[in-house]
C-alpha cells in the first residue's frame, strides 16, 4: 500500500503535514499583506509619539492586555458602549498589536478622551477610589518611576524599520519629549490617543 | 445582485484565493474517492485484502470507509460549497446572500434605531424640568447616567476628589436646564492658576481669607490681610465678594461646597494646595458618544437629582 511510505518515513509525514495545513495560511492569510484595507492607515493616523510609545510599552510591560481588549466588534451592542467597531486601517503601525482577546476590564480601543487624565491617575493609583466595585489592580509605582529615555530612539529606529513613518526630527527630539516623564504621564498619553483617529462617529 | 464582486482584493489575490479554496476542497473530495474501496467480499481462496500493516500476526483488513462516516464526508463538502455560494468566501465573490459584518452591524443598528428613535424624539420634546418628573424617563436616564457618567461622578451622583456632586446645589456652570446641557454636549475645561509666585506668606494669608469667607474656622487676623491679595489676585474669576462666576466655571467660595478636599486632608491644606498648584477640571464631551437626545434626556436626570427635597 502507497499509504506505507509516508507513514514510515516521519521527515516525509511533516512535510506533507505542513503542505496540507499551510493551504489554509495560503488562502486567509497571505492574501492579507496585499490589501489595502490591511496595509494601508487610515486618514489622519499618525504614529505614536515618544512619550505615548513609551506609554504603550508600559502598557505591554504591565499586563493591560491580559484583561483588556483593544478591538471593537462590528455588533450593535458594542458600539453603543466603545463606539465605532476597529477597522484595520487604525492599527497599521501597531507593531505588535494589542488586540487583546480577554475582557475582565472594559476594551479600551477608543478610550482616548473619553475620561479626563485626572481620572486616569486617580482610577490607576486605585481603580476604588473612582470605581468600588473595579477588579482592577492598583498601580502605584508608576507614580514613583520616572522614564529616563535612553531607548526611545533605537525604539522608534526599530519601528521606522518596520514602516512606521517616524521623521529623524522625533527620533532626535525623542529622549528629551520623555526624560523626567512619570511613567503614569506617559501611559496616560498613551490611552488619551487610542482611538481618537475616528472619534464620535459611530 | 448586480455588486455580486467586490473590490477589495487585487484579481490575482482574489483568484488565488478562488484557487486555493476549491482546490482544497477538490482535492479533499479526490483524497475520498481516491482510496475509496466498496468491495469487501473474499476472494477465491477465502482471502481478504489487508492493509499490509501486522503486529505479533495480526493483520489489518482494508475493508470499506463505514458509510455513515463517507455520508458525512460528502456532507461537509457540499456545505462547504453552498456557503461558498452564499457567504462571501471566495476572494472578492461577495455571496449571493450579500451578507458583510458591516451590513449586518447597518441592519442591526437600523433595527434598533427604529425602536429607539420615536421614544427618546417624544423625551427631547419635553422640556427639562418636566421630563424630570417623568418617573419611567428618568429610570431609562439612571441607566445612560451609569453607563456613562457614573465612572467619574459615582453610581450615587455624589462625586468624589475632584469630581463634582451632582447632587448638591453647588455648580461651577450653573444648574439651569439649559447649562447643564451645555455641560454634557461640549464638556467643560475649569483652569485655576498657580499662585506660587504670591509667596508663602500671602498664599498662608489667602487661605485663611477662603476659611472665612466660607464661614470655617479661621486666624481672622490673615484672613483681613489676606483681603487686599484676595481682591486683586482673586475677585476676578472669583468675584470680590468670592461668590464665582458660572460663565467662567469659577467656583463660588462662600457656599462651604469643596470639591478638591482629598479624603483625609484637611480644609486648610486643600486650599493650600490649590493656590500653590492650581487646578485642572476636565470633563470629556459626551454628544460624540450618547448624541443629543440622550444628553437631554441625562441632563434632565441629572437635573432632578438636585431638585428633590
Amino acid at each position: 500500500m502507497r499509504h506505507e511510505i509516508v507513514e514510515k518515513n516521519v521527515g516525509l509525514l511533516a512535510v506533507l503535514i505542513l503542505v496540507v495545513i499551510s493551504f489554509a495560511g495560503l488562502a486567509e492569510i497571505v492574501p492579507l499583506f496585499f490589501q489595502k484595507q490591511t496595509t494601508e492607515p487610515v486618514e489622519g493616523l499618525e504614529p505614536l509619539s515618544a512619550l505615548e510609545l513609551e506609554g504603550r510599552d508600559i502598557y505591554r510591560r504591565e499586563g493591560c492586555v491580559g484583561c483588556h481588549s483593544q478591538m471593537i466588534r462590528p455588533f450593535r451592542a458594542e458600539t453603543e458602549r466603545y463606539g465605532h467597531y476597529s477597522v484595520a486601517g487604525e492599527s497599521v503601525y501597531d507593531h505588535n498589536f494589542l488586540w487583546g482577546s480577554k475582557r475582565t476590564g472594559p476594551d479600551l480601543a477608543r478610550v482616548g478622551g473619553r475620561y479626563s487624565d485626572d481620572w486616569h491617575r486617580a482610577h490607576m493609583y486605585n481603580p476604588r477610589d473612582v470605581v468600588p466595585e473595579s477588579v482592577m489592580p492598583a498601580y502605584p509605582w508608576l507614580f514613583e518611576r520616572t522614564l529616563d529615555g535612553q531607548h526611545t530612539a533605537d525604539k522608534m529606529r526599530a519601528l521606522r524599520e518596520l514602516g512606521v513613518p517616524y521623521s529623524d526630527e522625533q527620533i532626535e527630539g525623542a529622549r528629551s519629549e520623555v526624560r523626567g516623564e512619570q511613567e503614569i504621564t506617559a501611559l496616560i498619553a498613551y490611552l488619551q490617543q487610542l482611538g481618537t483617529v475616528l472619534e464620535g462617529t459611530r | 445582485m448586480n455588486n455580486l464582486w467586490g473590490d477589495s482584493l487585487s484579481g490575482f489575490w482574489s483568484a488565488w484565493i478562488i484557487v486555493i479554496t476549491l482546490g482544497s476542497i477538490g482535492l479533499a473530495f479526490w483524497l475520498l474517492y481516491a482510496n475509496r474501496k466498496t468491495d469487501k467480499t473474499p476472494d477465491t481462496h477465502g482471502n481478504v485484502d489487508t492493509t499490509g500493516h501486522a503486529a505479533d500476526g495480526i493483520e489489518e483488513y482494508d475493508n470499506p470507509l463505514p458509510s455513515w462516516w463517507f455520508k458525512l464526508y460528502v456532507g461537509t463538502v457540499i456545505f462547504a460549497l453552498a456557503y461558498l455560494v452564499l457567504y462571501p468566501g471566495l476572494g472578492n465573490f461577495q455571496g449571493l446572500l450579500g451578507w458583510s459584518q458591516e451590513s449586518q452591524w447597518e441592519e442591526e443598528v437600523a433595527a434598533a434605531e427604529e425602536r429607539f428613535t420615536p421614544i427618546f424624539a417624544q423625551y427631547q420634546e419635553e422640556p427639562i424640568p418636566e421630563l424630570a418628573k417623568d418617573e419611567e424617563a428618568m429610570q431609562v436616564a439612571e441607566r445612560i447616567f451609569l453607563n456613562n457618567c457614573a465612572v467619574c461622578h459615582g453610581s450615587n451622583a455624589e462625586g468624589g476628589y475632584g469630581f463634582p456632586d451632582l447632587t448638591d446645589d453647588a455648580w461651577l456652570y450653573g444648574g439651569e436646564p439649559d447649562n447643564i446641557v451645555t455641560t454634557i454636549n461640549q464638556g467643560r475645561n475649569g483652569l485655576m492658576p498657580s499662585w506660587q509666585q504670591l509667596g508663602e506668606e500671602n498664599i498662608e494669608n489667602l487661605t485663611q481669607h477662603v476659611l472665612a469667607l466660607s464661614g470655617n474656622e479661621h486666624d481672622a487676623e490673615r484672613a483681613e490681610r489676606g483681603a487686599a491679595t484676595f481682591a486683586s489676585v482673586c475677585a476676578a474669576c472669583h468675584q470680590p465678594d468670592g461668590t464665582g462666576n458660572q460663565a467662567l466655571g469659577a467656583p463660588d467660595l462662600t457656599d462651604d461646597a469643596w470639591l478638591y478636599q482629598a479624603p483625609g486632608q484637611s480644609l486648610a491644606d486643600s486650599i493650600r494646595q490649590t493656590l500653590r498648584n492650581g487646578r485642572n477640571g476636565h470633563m470629556p464631551a459626551q454628544a460624540a458618544y450618547i448624541g443629543e437626545e440622550r444628553v437631554h434626556l441625562v441632563a434632565a436626570y441629572v437635573y432632578s437629582l438636585s431638585q428633590e427635597d
